[in-house]
């Protein structure tokens, strides 16, 4: 028993510690715990008064019970008066207790911050330590409240001594970071930032820490400071190690400190000032280059203090992103740490190159340590340097080496740890997504991930090969062909089961042709597969089945067979019983036609950000995710135009795909209104989708939908215009007409038959279009339409005062109503919003007012949500400019 | 900013833990375990962070440890830090603690688990030295052993008394107890008053 001291007192401690651990098992030890725990509680019960000692020493017997995991509940009353108490060992102990075990929301914390109060005002060094790192350790929000004040008073005093300077920085910080309403800024602000030139290393290294969060939350209050922590820096780098204290550690000068005032320069820009500028350059050239001399020490301390300052140097670098040379220098070195020997630099590189990655001025560098990259992939013992690969390989992805990478992320998931797979599945689908030059490629690469790592696919990711599937008619036929393939493997995941559902199911019909893949031998690899499944694939395979019958009218006996049978119409499963029941019924009773229209192809789905790399933000926490710089451009260019087409009701709910976000609120505004005045124009890419079809949505926002239906017979054509209301209230005043251009008149008739003034809402009027082509022609003829939604009101009056804009504004904001600028084309507008609250519902008002100085007119026009409120606020304002 | 600071041994027995964010008792046991388990099956001879488990902030956090002989030492850490400094951190605590070890007449080459539980009030006031409210607070060696010397020295200077029998104490405490912590008290600072001279 070496341990049991006889030098510093508390036998009994060490005894009892002594006995614990000599117990034989679990039992032995709670048993003589319990028998502490009501020894001390006697004692703290007991009527003589305990002398301090006694306290410190059982005060010592909890904080040990404490840490082998039991709960204390008492004790801390006598931990608090020992804070009282004016020996420094005995208030020690009292604080340890209370930092270890009180919350922040005690009872006591009254007494505790008495206590704190009075050793801050003590003017005793050690005592006012103790007390800054209580608060500091504890930072709850009555101990901000009664110290935020005191504590930078502390800090900047002229005689406070220099350790009591540096808890009190730290303490400010942690006041700071928990409760930054209560610490105010402001007269000390220039004084902190002073403290960076102060004689001791230790509170400048302090000060800084302090200055980082400080200056993340104001950047510009604290601006001064990033001079003087170049010129702090500079000294540093540059010394003779003598003039720095002890803060020499294994021969690298202040390491500490240097990776904080780094840390520091990270809040801001490059500096402006060229010679601060230059001067900042020459501390990292330095850096940089000392890294390349030989070490001076072998111990590892050495390299590792050596090291962390050149990271940090190596982030500063990467955060300025304007210095190609040192870009490029820091790619180089990180390239040599890749291949050191200590696995601690090489995570460290990996892991810094990811974010060099990004820069435009150094992706190329990166990029020619990939074969280094994957070759950490493949030998790496450690799986966390494993992951940190696999990150920067996901980083420095572009066009050009996609394939590569790809195959390699592949086969390396084969063997991953099971932590780090899903998150690698995501990464491919993302990458594979990206940079798929052919789509076939794309299509291979999901349906291999899912053979490898199918349990970790999310819904997300055999989602988006749907999704991409259906809207690229070129690769429809492949991915046709090659699930079919796929579903031949005696096992295959049930992600698989669900993609291939779904493809055969829209484009079975591509491969059926071929014998080999006829309708039936599809329908029976489908249905091997069915009892395997999950209610959600049983149900999307259901699906597939009576899209079946629509393709291959061959196969309808054998689907209803099956539909029929009771395991389908009588399944447990309601979903899949209602199913089956009504796709049986809709085979027996639909003709052709209508089975053709209920269950035509699934039209494209909308364009919208992929929700895999949604989810892998989510997952790496928002920070986190390296950019990637060749991404997103590259990606818009490629994707067909932005397709709005309403789908018809997908007979196929199973996809549940989130529509895409309404318009943010103003840009609504502007539509509402555009809607009355100017004629809808058309985006072009909608038209085209009408040159291989005869029918489908035109045009569809908030408010309004319009389809067309179309026939030709030689040189004449009819087409069937429908409008669709999809408001509840009524469109008055509705007109639509075509227009043509002078020429097109000539080159093509269009007589279009007048529609009804009113659409009732929710309801849809049709506008029959007769056409005659004369001649060949290439203009296209302009459809426009007009309309009020009914809680509109407009009124044109003549001015009754002069027309000033300020004037008229400010009585626009005495109305109540809240302007908008900027939401209005034209600047003269005056735009406005509110909300008019009463018991029963809050009425949403939107106003507009154009004046007409030629005129001396004003039009303005108001739309609620209730008719009456329109039509009175119009009066009411109506007489007021 | 440093989470939270866990030492435990080979089996996964806290020696020491010290939590910088406020967390439930039950949580925090659960913290010492999962972080035991993450960090018990992993090799020497690999890299010394590994990405934070599930219950201390998730991803953004990092653990940076040590393993020594029967102990592990365990740091956990959020992005504003950097891995190596804090890394040779540990050393430096540890180094201090030796230190302080070596200042008690006992020849230990390394860390050792029994010092720490024996002398784990001790071990706090070091950690103290070094970490403050989840922030680094000293790195310097010298310093942090100096400002542990001079507890030390009081301690003893306190101690003296209260180191005898508990019954001769409270007798001399019965007899006269307003004057003599008042007489040790004024000892005790004349003789710090040298050592800390810049006041």
């Amino acid at each position: 028993m070496p341990a049991v001291s006889k030098g510093d007192g508390m036998r009994g401690l060490a005894v009892f510690i002594s006995d614990i651990r000599n117990c034989k098992s679990k039992e032995a030890e709670v048993k003589r715990i319990n028998k502490e725990l009501a020894n001390i509680r006697s004692k703290f019960k007991g009527d003589k008064a305990l002398d301090g000692y006694s306290k410190k020493k059982y005060v010592c017997k909890l904080l040990f019970i404490f840490l082998l995991g039991h709960d204390i509940d008492f004790g801390h009353m006598e931990a608090v008066n020992l804070l009282s108490s004016n020996k420094y060992t005995e208030k020690q102990i009292g604080y340890l207790f209370i930092s270890v075990l009180v919350n922040s929301n005690s009872d006591l914390i009254r007494l505790i911050n008495n206590a704190i109060k009075n050793d801050l005002a003590s003017r005793n060094p050690a005592f006012m330590n103790l007390a800054l790192h209580c608060i500091a350790n504890v930072g709850s929000r009555e101990m901000a409240e009664a110290f935020a004040a005191e504590v930078p008073r502390i800090l900047v005093a002229g005689d406070s001594m220099d350790g009591v300077k540096q808890s009190a920085a730290l303490c400010l910080l942690r006041l700071n970071r928990t409760s930054p309403d209560l610490v105010p800024m402001g007269e000390w602000t220039a004084r902190v930032v002073h403290l960076l030139n102060d004689q001791h290393l230790g509170v400048v290294t302090a000060a800084t820490s302090l200055i980082i969060t400080l200056a993340q939350k104001s950047p510009d209050d604290f601006k001064t400071s990033a001079s003087l922590a170049v010129t702090r820096l500079s000294r540093i780098v540059t010394s003779a190690s003598i003039d720095l204290q002890d803060y020499t550690y294994y021969f690298v000068a202040a390491p500490w400190l240097s990776v904080k005032l780094l840390r520091l320069l990270q809040c801001y820009p490059p500096p402006e000032d060229t010679a601060l500028r230059s001067r900042l350059t020459e501390c990292l050239e330095t850096i940089l280059n000392k890294a390349q001399e030989p070490p001076k020490s072998k111990k590892v301390q050495h390299s590792n203090a050596r090291n962390a300052v050149l990271l940090e140097a190596i982030a500063l670098i990467i955060h300025h992103d304007s210095e190609p040379t040192l870009l490029v220098r820091a790619c180089n070195q990180l390239g040599q740490f890749l291949q050191h020997r200590e696995t601690n630099l090489r995570y460290l590189a990996l892991e810094s190159m990811c974010s060099l990655a990004s820069s435009e001025f150094s992706h190329e560098a990166v990029k020619t340590h990939m074969e280094t990259v994957i070759g950490a992939l493949k030998t790496e013992r450690d799986v966390s340097v494993r992951q940190r690969a696999v990150d920067l390989l996901y980083a420095m992805c572009d066009r050009s080496n996609a394939r590569q990478i790809v195959a390699e992320m592949l086969g390396y998931l084969e063997t991953a740890d099971y932590s780090i797979r899903e998150e690698i599945v995501l990464k491919v689908a993302i990458l594979a997504e990206k940079y798929a030059v052919d789509y076939s490629w794309y299509v291979d690469t999901i349906l291999n991930l899912i053979r490898i790592a199918g349990d970790y696919v999310s819904e997300e990711v055999w989602y988006r090969v749907i999704q991409i599937v259906i809207n690229r008619d070129d690769v429809q036929g492949y991915a046709a062909k090659t699930v079919f393939e796929a579903l031949q493997a005696p096992a295959c995941h049930e992600s698989l089961v669900k993609v291939g559902g779904y493809i055969l199911g829209e484009f079975g019909n591509l491969i059926a042709g071929d014998p080999r893949s006829s309708p039936l031998v599809q329908f029976n690899l489908l249905h091997s597969k069915f009892h395997l499944c999950s209610v959600p694939t049983r149900a999307l395979l259901l699906s597939a089945y009576i899209k079946f019958i629509n393709l291959f009218p061959e196969v309808k006996a054998t689907i209803q067979d099956v539909l029929r049978s009771d395991s389908q119409l009588r399944n447990a499963d309601v979903e899949l019983q209602q199913r089956a029941v009504e796709y049986l019924r809709l085979s027996c009773i639909a003709s052709a036609d209508i089975l053709a229209t209920v269950l035509e192809e699934m039209p494209p789905f909308p364009e919208r950000e992929s929700s895999i790399l949604a989810k892998l933000k989510k997952k790496k926490g928002s920070g986190k995710l390296p950019e990637n710089v060749n991404g997103s451009a590259e990606l818009h260019a490629e994707e067909p135009a932005a397709a709005n087409k309403a789908s018809p009701p997908p007979p196929t709910e199973v996809l549940a795909l989130n529509p895409t976000p309404p318009a943010a609120a103003h840009s609504l505004l502007v539509d509402v209104f555009s809607d009355l005045s100017a004629p809808t124009a058309v985006a072009e890419d909608h038209l085209s989708r009408f040159i291989c079809k005869n029918n489908g949505v035109l045009y569809e926002s908030q408010l309004l939908q319009v389809g067309l239906k179309s026939e030709f017979r030689q040189n004449l054509g009819r087409i069937y215009v429908f409008y669709g209301n999809k408001t509840a209230s009524s469109f008055l005043s509705f007109s639509s007409w075509v227009s043509s251009s002078d020429v097109l008149k000539t080159q093509l008739n269009v007589h279009a038959k007048a529609v009804e003034p009113v659409i009732e809402g929710g309801a849809q009027v049709q506008q029959v279009l007769n056409i005659e082509c004369v001649t060949d022609f290439s203009d296209v003829p302009v459809l426009n339409v007009q309309f009020r939604p009914q809680q509109e009101v407009q009124k044109i009056f003549k001015a009754q005062h002069p027309m000033e804009t300020d004037a008229a504004k400010a009585k626009l904001l005495g109305f109540g109503v809240a302007l908008l600028e900027g939401v209005d084309p034209n600047p003269a507008n005056f735009v406005g919003a509110g909300i008019i609250h009463s018991k029963s519902a809050q009425v949403g008002c939107l106003l507009r007012l154009e004046p007409n100085t030629h005129a001396q007119m004003y039009r303005l026009t108001l739309r609620t949500s209730r008719d009456s409120v329109s039509q009175r606020l119009c009066q009411l304002l109506s007489e007021q400019f | 900013m440093i989470k939270a600071i866990l030492i435990f041994n080979n089996h996964g027995k806290p020696r020491l833990i010290r939590f910088y964010q406020y967390f439930t008792e039950d949580m925090q046991q659960q913290i010492i375990r999962e972080t035991f388990h993450l960090v018990s099956k992993r090799d020497d001879n690999v890299c010394n962070f590994l990405e934070g488990g599930s219950l201390i902030g998730g991803s953004d956090y990092k653990l940076i440890y040590r393993h020594y002989a029967t102990l592990y030492f365990v740091f956990c850490v959020d992005s504003s830090e950097s891995e190596l400094g804090i890394l040779d951190l540990i050393q430096v605590s540890c180094c201090s603690f030796e230190v302080f070890v070596e200042t008690l007449d006992k020849c230990f080459e390394n860390v050792c688990e029994l010092d720490l539980i024996f002398h784990m009030d001790k071990v706090h006031y070091i950690l103290q030295e070094v970490v403050m409210g989840g922030m680094v607070l000293e790195t310097n060696m010298n310093e942090i052993v100096a400002q542990v010397e001079v507890q030390n020295r009081m301690e003893k200077s306190e101690g003296g008394l209260s180191a005898a029998p508990a019954r001769a104490v409270s007798a001399v405490k019965n007899m006269n107890l307003p004057e003599i912590p008042r007489n040790i008290n004024i000892g005790d600072i004349n003789i710090k008053v040298p050592s800390l001279s810049p006041f």
